[in-house]
Order: C-alpha cells, then structure tokens, then sequence
C-alpha cells in the first residue's frame, strides 16, 4: 500500500471510514496464542463476550474458530472458559512453540 | 458603536464570552482566572447564556471535557491561569493536535514553586510550543478584543486551531479600566454560526478522533501541524481589518511604537508595554531615538514580520516576565534573537528579565533597560547580556 503524504491527511487525525480497523492487522504483537480443544467446549460463548477485540468467531450459535489476526494474546478467553468437567477448552500456548 | 464602561480585564472577557455564547464551558477555578469563570457561570444560570457549563474536577479535567464538546462539534471555551495550566498541559497538546478550535484565556501568573498567583508570564510560555495559538493583551480592552477575534481566528476553515488569550494576572484581571465594549448583536455578528468539521454527533457520517499514528504516519501529522501554523498570520490580519470595521481599533501581528526612526527599542509583552511607552516617550523628550514592539501574535511567531520591523535598530533591549531557566536567554528572548539572525545588519541585544511573580515593573526599570542600550550604543560593548533587573542583591 502506498502511503500518503501529509498534505493528503485528514485535519487532526480523524478517521472518516468506518470500522477500517479491520485493515489493521494487530495480531503481531501477540507473545501467547490461544488455542481451542474442541472436545472439552461446552460453547456457553463465555470467550465470545470477554474477548475485548473480535478475535472468537461464532456461527449459528456455536463456537467457531480463533481470528488471530487481532488477537493480542490477552488470556481472558482462557481465563473465564469454564471448560468442561475441569477442562480448558482454551489454553494459551507461547508463540514459536 | 458600543458603550464605554469602567471595567476589570476578567470582566471584560466575561462579557465577550457572554456575547459569543458558546455551546460548552468546561473550567476550573484557579485565581487569578477565578473571577472570570464565575462571572461566565453566573450568566449561565442567569440564562444571559445558552451555554452547557460543565462542572469538573481539575483542569485535567476541564479540557479533557472540552475536546470532547468539540469534537462532539460544539464551540467550547474554557480559562485557567498557571498551575491550572501546567495540570491540563497534556490534554492541551490533544486539542491541537486533534485541531479543535478551542478558546481559552489564559490569565497568565506565575508557577510554582514557591507558590504565587500574581502576574507573570511563565504559564504561558511553557505552554508556547503546545501548537496552539496565543495572543497577548496589554490591557482589558486589547484582551476584550482578543477574545471575540480568537474565536474567528481558531475556527477559521483554513485554520481549526485552538487559541489562548492572554492577560496578565491582576495588573490586568483586577484593575478597573476604560473600554469600549460592541453590542451584543454586532459580536454576534462577527462570531457568526459556529462550523463544526467532522462532528462526533453526525451520527449519518460516523467519524474516529484520537486513533494511534505511529512510524508511519506521525511526521506527516507534524508537519501537516507545522503548515497550517504558516497560514494562521494572514488569517489574523484578515480578522483585524474585518474587526477594525466594526471597533474602529487596529489589530496587527504585533504593536510599534515610535520604532520606525527609532535607534534603540524594546520588545516586551502585555502589561509592561504601557509603562514602558510613557518612558519611551521620556527618552524621545531628550532627544534619544526610543521605540518599543510589542508582540501580540506570539504563536505562531511571525518571525519574517518582527524580523524587518527590528532589524534597522542599533541596539535592542527584549524585557522577559518569564525566564527560561538553563537556557541563555528568557523565552522571548530567544525568539527575538531568531528573528534577527537572518539579517546580516542586526542590532545588538540584551536581555532582562523583570516582573516575577507579579513584581511591580516601574518606569525607573524601563529607564535603566535604555539607559543600558544608549551606553552600548556610546561603547559599543554590553555589561550582561542577559540579567535579572529589580532583584535584590
């Protein structure tokens, strides 16, 4: 992508397209990445609402797969999943390994 | 024309406050401002206002509310003085950046420590570089005047800067003086309907403000910042002659007096500039060729103009109310000198600074001040380039 000069800038930073955050991809700075054991979900969407970005996709009710492309590595998807019979459905595992 | 009445200087930007009637008053007391917000307030309650006055916490506070009314897309004002000033500093660097026109009077006093309120130009110059724009005003009429065209300079559409006003702390806040003031509808007038530009609550055209711009695109913000503060001269003047239409007062970068033939000068802001003009014309009296420049428009500073309206004189003397501690030189000062550098003929210039913490400035200072320029003008050497004057040893 080329990028703009600052004459091409709109005044005070704003940003006028809406949701165009999608085309930031911010995953990379992740140190952890979460991982999803299918069997031991329960799918009560626990993560879907604690995500603080966009990262558990869900479809038709169910648990669908990460979008690591924004996921920061936070925990708190791991952290509040309930799991099943004492067993994370989400667990973080270190980035490289 | 307007009426003429007997007024102090923070009344008198109440009053153009009141008849500007902007949308959001977002502010803290902090003396010597205190009087001036009160004043504003009471004309909110009064209903003399339309105006949503926000009651906050700390200055912090105070402008943190007022970016948001205007980039909500309201027309928002706010005032402090010193520590106040100091507090909101970080949030005072959002507004510009984020280019809200924002118009804040600032009743400059000193900072702390040791604690002092009284008059002294060190808020203000530490907040000089913020990317805002200041104008100063030696007495409550210049300020009262400052204050309508601030709002016509800040949102001009090839400008949306936020705008200080300065005064200075109770030489100017709390003494009664003659002025003039426009009526309401004239002010209103020259104000006109205030132009949001991306305005948060146009919910049809959904805007971000404050996103994070790092490597890739910071400098071209900054520099995108730099270009517009070269377009704000002309759209002072512009204002000043539209203003000198409706007032009949003359508004430029910056005030001369007796400079034009003058050997020796001045260059000093706000309140000290009336005494030193009554000197000035002592010295004239006796046959010295005395004048004076007294900035207005201090940022951004309109070096090119000060610069050729200086550069003829043989010896200059720059009377700073702040200091600029471990630098050289008091922070006008240095402008000044930056003014002159690009010029091959340039005056000689001393320094000295004077009046802090709202000591009195007397005509025996400005005296000593020329009385030091005619000696180096007679030995072609300077004592000190820069001292303290009315400190005790």
């Amino acid at each position: 992508m080329k990028l703009k000069g600052w004459r091409e800038l709109n005044p005070g930073c704003v940003i006028k397209e809406p949701g165009n955050s999608v085309n930031f991809k911010t995953g990379s700075w992740r140190a952890y990445r979460p991982v999803w054991i299918e069997e031991n979900c329960i799918h009560c969407l626990f993560c879907w609402i604690y995500c603080p970005d966009m990262s558990v996709k869900v479809k038709d009710g169910k648990r669908g797969e990460f979008d690591l492309d924004f996921c920061k590595g936070c925990g708190i998807c791991a952290l509040e999943c309930p799991g099943k019979k004492g067993n994370k459905a989400i667990v973080m595992q270190e980035e490289g390994k | 024309m307007g009426k003429v009445v007997a007024v102090t200087g923070n009344e008198a930007v109440a009053e153009a406050l009141r008849q500007v009637n902007p949308d959001v008053c977002a502010a803290y007391p902090i003396t010597p401002q205190t009087d001036m917000m009160q004043r504003f307030a009471s004309f909110a309650s009064n209903g003399k206002v339309k105006t949503e006055v926000i009651l906050v916490e700390s200055e912090h506070s105070s402008m943190s509310a007022c970016v948001g009314a205007s980039a909500a897309g309201g027309r928002v004002i706010t005032a402090t003085s010193s520590q106040g000033l100091l507090l909101m500093l970080e949030i005072v660097f959002i507004a510009s950046g984020l280019r809200l026109p924002i118009v804040m009077p600032v009743v400059n006093r000193a900072v702390s420590a040791p604690i002092n309120i009284h008059g002294d130009h060190s808020d203000a110059m530490a907040a000089r570089d913020a990317g805002w724009i200041q104008l100063w005003s030696e007495n409550a009429q210049e300020a009262y005047d400052n204050a309508i065209q601030a709002f016509r300079i800040a949102e001009h559409m090839d400008i949306r800067l936020p705008a200080m006003v300065c005064l200075d702390g109770f030489i100017i806040s709390h003494s009664i003086e003659r002025l003039e003031y426009l009526d309401d509808k004239t002010v209103s007038d020259f104000v006109g309907e205030f132009k949001a530009v991306n305005p948060l609550l146009d919910v049809e055209h959904p805007v971000s403000y404050g996103p994070l711009i790092l490597t890739d695109y910071y400098m071209e913000y900054r520099k995108a910042h730099d270009d517009v503060m070269s377009r704000v001269s002309k759209v002072v003047l512009d204002v000043a002659a539209d203003f000198k239409k409706i007032s009949g007062r003359e508004y430029g970068l910056f005030e001369t007096y007796r400079l034009d033939d003058a050997e020796i000068g001045i260059v000093v802001l706000n309140s000290a500039a009336g005494t030193s003009k009554d000197v000035i014309d002592d010295f004239r009296n006796k046959g010295i060729k005395a004048g004076l420049l007294k900035p207005r428009l201090m940022r951004p500073f309109p070096y090119n103009e000060v610069g050729e309206a200086l550069k003829h004189l043989k010896a200059l003397c720059v009377l700073d109310r702040a200091d600029a501690f471990g630098a050289s030189l008091g922070p006008l000062c240095s402008d000044i000198m930056s003014a002159l550098y690009q010029y091959k003929d340039k005056p000689i210039i001393v320094n000295k600074i004077y009046g802090l913490g709202g000591r009195d400035f007397m005509p025996s200072q400005a005296e000593y001040a020329l009385n030091d320029l005619v000696s180096i003008l007679n030995t072609g050497k300077i004592k000190t380039l820069k001292e303290y004057i009315g400190v005790r040893e």
